[in-house]
Formats: structure tokens, sequence, C-alpha cells
């Protein structure tokens, strides 16, 4: 049988994985991308324990990062429009005005 | 399902759940990237079906791949105008240190599960995860939760349009 250890360590090396995206990429769109991935690591948390609990309130969590996810991405993606209209560029390095 | 049977599957999707996942970092071109998220979201989804979570694994294939996904595409085509290089750039060290940072977070995370000792499943009854079941508890004791979702989805239409819209 698997045991509950085995997902949570998946969705670790997910979240791991997400994070190096985050801190190396530097492509505003992949960093959302991984910001997701590590979103789905956190939702395989939720249902690895409401499955080793037998509670389904982690499956009604996840519902709810799944809708929180969408709206993120909707905004996010709309604020990356206006940063490329405005300066034209999607490395997030170039997006220092606030630095000086 | 047998033990045996339940540990292939898992790994069956979990292997390729990793490789897809890394994929998307290692990929220079962000359409490649794109494409590697949506391979990891179904076999995640197919996780989600061996937690006996079904309603969770159909959501996933469909606002994740399906609508989260397309979005991202839409975005990349209309930004990427073509002339970017996806060629080798200098690495910086904070970003060998951010790496290094992620990789022993998630050594001390899988050390800490493995410390715990085996967690077993517990059984569950055959409608556990199922949209009946689910749509229940969603509508008795996450009411609340729940409409305060369709709220935040609304300003997120309306958030997104303002943002995005050159003139309004």
């Amino acid at each position: 049988m698997v045991v509950a250890n085995q997902y949570l360590a998946l969705a670790a090396v997910l979240f791991g994985i997400g994070l190096v995206g985050v801190l190396v990429k530097r492509n505003m769109l992949v960093v959302f991308m991984c910001i997701e991935l590590m979103l789905n690591a956190a939702n395989l948390t939720f249902l690895a324990f409401a499955r080793q609990s037998g509670d389904m309130s982690g499956h009604a969590i996840a519902f709810f990062v799944i809708a929180v996810a969408a709206a993120e991405a909707a905004v996010g993606l709309a604020i990356v429009i206006a940063v490329f209209r405005t300066r034209g560029t999607l490395n997030v390095d170039e997006v220092a005005t606030l630095k000086n | 399902m047998s033990d045996v049977a339940e540990k292939w599957v898992f790994w069956v999707f979990a292997v390729p759940l990793i490789v897809s996942a890394a994929g998307v970092v290692v990929a220079r071109n962000p359409v490649n990237s794109a494409m590697s998220l949506v391979a990891a979201f179904f076999f995640l989804a197919g996780i989600y079906v061996l937690l006996t979570a079904h309603l969770l694994a159909f959501l996933q294939v469909l606002v994740y791949a399906g609508a989260i996904m397309v979005l991202f595409l839409f975005v990349i085509m209309l930004l990427t105008t073509g002339d970017e290089d996806f060629g080798r750039t200098r690495v910086k060290v904070m970003q060998v240190a951010g790496a290094c940072g992620a990789a022993g977070l998630v050594a001390v995370i899988v050390l800490a599960v493995h410390r715990l000792g085996p967690m077993a499943m517990r059984r569950v009854g055959p409608d556990f995860g199922t949209v009946k079941a689910v749509g229940r508890i969603l509508y008795t004791q996450y009411l609340l939760p729940f409409e305060a979702t369709s709220l935040l989805l609304l300003v997120a239409i309306v958030g997104a349009v303002v943002v995005a819209k050159q003139r309004i």
C-alpha cells in the first residue's frame, strides 16, 4: 500500500521544482507557471491528508485553491500584459524601477 | 486495487510528473514550458484519482489544463515577439544560491516527512471524493467560503479587464 508519506514527499519535490523555477527563471510568464506548480503541490498535500484521515474537508480546500489559482492567473497575466506594454520586456530583472 | 498495483500506478504517474515539472524549469522556450506544465497537470490528475479524489482530478484537467493553460498560451503568443534569443544566458550567483536553497528546503521537508513514520491510509467508503459528497460538504460546511469564492472570481474578472485594457 502506498503510504501518505510518499504523496507528501512527491508534493515536496514538486514544490521544490516550482521554487527553483521562481528563483532561477527570468521570464515573467515562466515564473508564473512555476507558481502554479507550487499551488498544485499544496493541493496534493491537502488531498493526501484528506485521504489519510478520511475527512473530505481537504477536498473542499483544494477546490478553493483551484478557484484562487484561476483568479490569480487572470489578474497576474493582466499585470504581465500591462508591464509588457509600458516596459516592453518580460524579464523580471529589468522591471526594477522601485529599486532606485 | 491490490497493493502492488497501487504502488505501480503511483510510480507510473509520479516519475513522469516530476520529469515534466522539471521540464517547465529546464525549457528555454516559454511555449515548451507551458506544454510541459499541461503534461504535469494531467499526471497530477492521475495521482488525484489514486487518492480517490475524483472530482478534484476532473477539475484539475478541466480548469488547470483546459482553462488556465489556454490563458497562458494566449498571453505567450500575444507577448512573444519572436526576436528573443532563448540561448544560454550567464548564470548569476544569486540564481545558484536560490537553487541550492530550494534544494536544501526540499531535503529538509522530505527528511521530516520520512521521520514521521509510515502513515497508513484509512479505509474510506465508496462515496469518498465523489461529486455528490464534495458538493454536499461545499454547500453545508463551507457555504460562506464558497460564496466568497464567487465574489473573488468577480473581482478577478473586473480587475483583469481594468489592468489589461489600455483605455476604459
